[in-house]
């Protein structure tokens, strides 16, 4: 097969750079609700009624939704095989809680109201808070300390060694950076899980969700400059130096890589990645006014496109890097250096080519068939078949 | 065999797989049979057939939340436990996961909330239609992940780069449509069908033996026989294919299953049962029954199937190989591009057998350091623990033809006696109910602990495979894992119990009202024939 020859091993490499972003992308926009709702759960509703109906906003896609979580692990598994190696591994306990976190979430959607009994649903509520604000929380913090480097080296047979003993390896992910990285996370899908609420429920809900919401929203962006700032004053960068391939074979040690003073400096040598953070700032600050005003469908959007920016420009900023190693740079992942073959790459990309849009169309069709709001008589009338 | 962090991880990865292959057979049966009953309803308009559909619906949906829940643990774990597996050979298995994301969970997960949700929402067809969605991503999803196991038994279309230390794909197709994942699928397809027959027809039994919800019960005894005695037959017929592929791409596997320590000559004989003694390597007591496993293996009387013994030698022989393959791989990675071309000759030639070389990791740190002990040793751990796949694989078997029989039997009790099923044979099928479970937790421990001492057979020791982590950490995740499922387990057969227990519960009135009025005009006209009435 030489189809594959058609497009540059680099330009795939690009493109699958691209696509796992937009995955990631896809599934903060729209499972980012979902894990929202669930983060609001006990600040918007109260009574019974009040989680069902909160609840049952979310409980017919947020089983499609996750897919996109699932998708973007098989995407970094298919497409960049090292990365996927190294960070799961390496984050072994932290991977475990949000794993543990998703495990219990579908289970707690599902269960929740098959049986009356106030302790077992408050039980379930628990669990569905959880399973949305911890990933949130998770998801964050890893990106923090990707940011900052990553302790691992590879040996010469490519195998991951991450430092430190496992108590060590797991409290030091929580440094103060990584913390707030954390917080910003947290803060970005709570705000996003709001404007779902305010277009979907009625009510006491709805009223609720305008006021945590908007709270969300000025943390996510305050939050989110003061991580910039850290960024250009605290955190030291990386870079790739002496002659290496961008096609060549997927093998970081053939290449060599040295700490810079700080990652900011591609915005001097790619200014237009500028746009990345004033979407990230500017649709913060959009939603948290939409969210005040009280507006729906364009809340929602601006959101969206909060989170397009934000999680754009981390990825953005440490382009080539994908995983910086701190105690041995050497082995940090790249764009050059850590995706599939050349053939798989292709592979993968048509699959996605034709998958992707009938994706989209039956996700779409699925939304406009739900659309409208969720309210009282609903969850009470269908009781059956609603969460 | 001290117990190390290889054993740990393999103990979890066994439960947690195990554990979500407890939901998937189930889900892959019951999708089908909802969207057959379905099916009925939207033809002949009678609403018990929309009864049917909502309870089994019901019982789908809180087996369907467990095996999502379970199955993310399974994605997650290869790069989380096994990182070097996931570095070796990501380049092909994860392709058909992620294809398996974008194919089939998210046909299943997006209309699976629509099936629930959108009764009232949907025209007729257009739910028909969800629900058949809802049962081909679930089909779907067992395709790719059996292609991706497939590969593990039967790696084609992939070599070695010396330059990235790892398998690459060459040939899509070759992955694609390995006969063995090809088979697998049918099979293991077959098996959840046979899962989801043999739960209807076993909770349909205990309504009638209660004499509650006659009518449902019938009915559904009914479409779960037809549909379970075809799938019973595929699965005994696919599992005799994946025999027959054994025998070219997986020798070791089919001799233990076999029992079989020596070569025989053609045909070989089927010990029907036996005590594999791994020590002495021979098996005792053997019932033969003679020429039948040369058939099954080869389809012929004249090819033999090498025995363990001749299998380990030649191990023997491919580890000695792989030296000369790895003793040139480390030249290659020290001077790359500047690599002589007789090295790159030297590796090339013997770069198949490469992976045998690795098996002396668990003994040297170097393999070219190995002593001949120690090439010895390596050699006899290809062949797997024998007694536990030789029992397994029985007791499958012997599952498998009761399914025919039982199916068989309520198929015929079904379709030429009026759906009167006698005492004794509902009380048959409400025991039955655990029997498809065993057989499919089997089935998948003989293909994955038959495999051993390999994760991709020939290419990548177990030992290798494994994450550098603590055993601290992997018990921690372990023991949480255990308590979590058990916890979860319990909750769901509390759920299932007491949704069976309450019977269908939706559309009661309507349901009941069309089956008095179609009661009364089938004894009404006493040569009508009940299928022409028209529907409603």
């Amino acid at each position: 097969m030489i189809l594959h020859e058609l497009i540059d091993y680099d330009v795939l490499r690009v493109i699958w750079w691209g696509l796992v972003g937009v995955l990631l992308i896809g599934f903060a926009m729209t499972d980012g609700f979902d894990m929202g709702v669930g983060a609001l759960l006990p600040f918007v509703a109260r009574t019974d009624v009040e989680r069902r109906i909160a609840i049952n906003t979310v409980g017919p896609v947020w089983e499609g939704n996750q897919v996109w979580f699932i998708l973007g692990g098989g995407a970094i598994f298919a497409a960049w095989p090292p990365l996927y190696a190294v960070s799961f591994s390496g984050f072994y306990l932290a991977m475990f809680v949000v794993l543990a976190a998703l495990i219990v979430r579908p289970v707690a959607f599902k269960f929740r109201s098959k049986r009356e009994d106030a302790r077992w649903r408050e039980r379930w509520d628990w669990a569905l808070f959880a399973g949305g604000a911890v990933p949130a929380l998770v998801f964050g913090i890893a990106v923090g300390n990707v940011l900052q480097g990553v302790p691992f080296r590879l040996t010469e047979d490519l195998h991951s060694i991450y430092a430190g003993a496992f108590h060590t390896k797991f409290l030091a992910l929580f440094d103060p950076f990584s913390l707030l990285a954390g917080v910003v996370s947290l803060a970005m899908l709570a705000m996003h899980g709001g404007a779902w609420l305010v277009l979907k429920a009625d009510g006491n809900v709805r009223d609720r969700a305008r006021r945590y919401g908007s709270i969300a929203a000025l943390i996510a962006v305050g939050g989110y400059g003061l991580a910039g700032l850290w960024l250009a004053y605290g955190i030291n960068g990386y870079r790739i130096v002496g002659d290496y391939l961008t096609d060549g074979p997927s093998n970081p040690l053939h290449f060599e890589v040295e700490t810079t003073a700080s990652w900011l400096t591609a915005y001097s040598d790619r200014p237009w990645i500028m746009i990345a953070p004033i979407l990230g700032i500017g649709g913060g600050l959009l939603t948290f006014l939409g969210l005040r005003a009280g507006r729906e469908v364009s809340t929602l959007l601006c959101s969206k496109l909060a989170i397009l920016g934000v999680i754009s420009s981390v990825g953005l900023t440490m382009f080539p890097f994908i995983l910086p190693s701190s105690t041995d740079p050497r082995s940090s992942l790249t764009v050059w250096n850590s995706s599939s073959s050349h053939l798989t790459l292709f592979v993968m990309l048509v699959m996605t080519v034709i998958f992707l849009p009938i994706i989209l169309a039956y996700t779409a069709w699925v939304y406009k068939v739900l659309w409208g709001k969720v309210t009282e008589d609903d969850v009470s009338e269908s009781s059956h078949s609603a969460y | 065999m001290e117990f190390g962090i290889v054993e740990l991880s393999r103990l979890q990865f066994a439960l947690t797989v195990m554990y979500h292959f407890l939901f998937v057979p189930l889900t892959l049966g019951l999708s089908i049979l909802v969207a057959i009953m379905e099916t009925v309803y939207v033809m002949t308009g009678r609403p018990i057939w929309r009864q049917m559909t909502k309870f089994w619906g019901l019982l789908f949906g809180i087996n369907f939340a467990l095996g999502v829940a379970t199955g993310i643990t399974m994605e997650f774990q290869f790069g989380m436990n096994w990182s070097y597996y996931s570095h070796y050979v990501g380049d092909i298995f994860g392709a058909p996961l992620a294809i398996e994301g974008l194919m089939a969970f998210f046909l299943e997960a997006t209309f699976v909330g629509l099936f629930f949700f959108g009764w009232d929402k949907l025209s007729k067809v257009a739910h028909l239609a969800v629900a058949w969605l809802v049962a081909i991503g679930a089909n779907f999803s067992a395709l790719w992940i059996l292609i991706a196991n497939g590969w593990m038994q039967n790696p084609v279309g992939a070599v070695f780069n010396p330059m990235t230390m790892r398998m690459e794909m060459t040939d899509f197709y070759a992955v694609l449509f390995n006969d063995v994942a090809q088979a697998k699928f049918v099979h293991t397809v077959s098996a959840g069908y046979v899962t989801g027959a043999v739960f209807v027809i076993g909770v349909s039994a205990w309504y009638l033996l209660k004499g509650r919800h006659i009518e449902l019960a019938r009915r559904s005894i009914t479409v779960a026989a037809a549909f379970g005695l075809a799938s019973a037959f595929s699965v005994v017929l696919l599992g005799d294919e994946s025999g027959y592929n054994a025998t070219h791409s997986q020798k070791m596997k089919l001799a233990a299953i076999e029992g079989m320590w020596d070569t025989h000559a053609a045909p070989a004989p089927f010990n029907l049962v036996g005590f594999p003694d791994q020590a002495a390597r021979k098996t005792h007591y053997a019932i033969e029954i003679p020429w039948a496993m040369g058939l099954i293996g080869t389809r012929s009387l004249t090819t033999e199937i090498p025995g363990m013994n001749e299998l380990a030698e030649q191990a023997d022989r491919r580890i000695r190989s792989g030296l000369i393959a790895y003793d040139a791989l480390i030249t290659i990675r020290a001077e790359r591009e500047a690599t002589a071309a007789a090295v790159i000759d030297q590796f090339e030639n013997h770069s198949a057998d490469l992976g045998f070389a690795f098996l002396l990791k668990r003994y040297v740190d170097d393999p070219r350091e190995a002593t001949e002990a120690q090439i010895l040793a390596a050699a006899g751990d290809t062949i797997p623990t024998v007694w536990p796949l030789f029992w397994s694989f029985r007791i499958m078997v012997g599952l498998g033809f009761g399914f025919i029989a039982t199916m068989a039997y309520f198929f015929w009790r079904a379709s030429f006696k009026g759906m009167n099923f006698p005492r004794p044979a509902l009380h048959l099928a409400v025991w039955m109910i655990p029997a498809p479970w065993i057989a499919a937790e089997l089935g998948w421990f003989v293909a994955e602990f038959g495999r051993q001492p390999w994760t991709v057979d020939g290419v990548l020791p177990t030992a290798l495979s494994v994450s550098a982590l603590s055993m601290t950490e992997v018990s921690i995740t372990l023991a949480i894992y255990i308590a979590l499922y058990t916890l979860l387990f319990i909750i769901e057969m509390k759920l299932m119990l007491k949704f069976i227990r309450k019977g269908p519960f939706q559309d009661v009135e309507e349901t009941d009202a069309w089956m008095a009025r179609h009661t009364e005009r089938l004894s009404g006209r006493h040569n009508a024939d009940a299928v022409a009435m028209p529907a409603e």
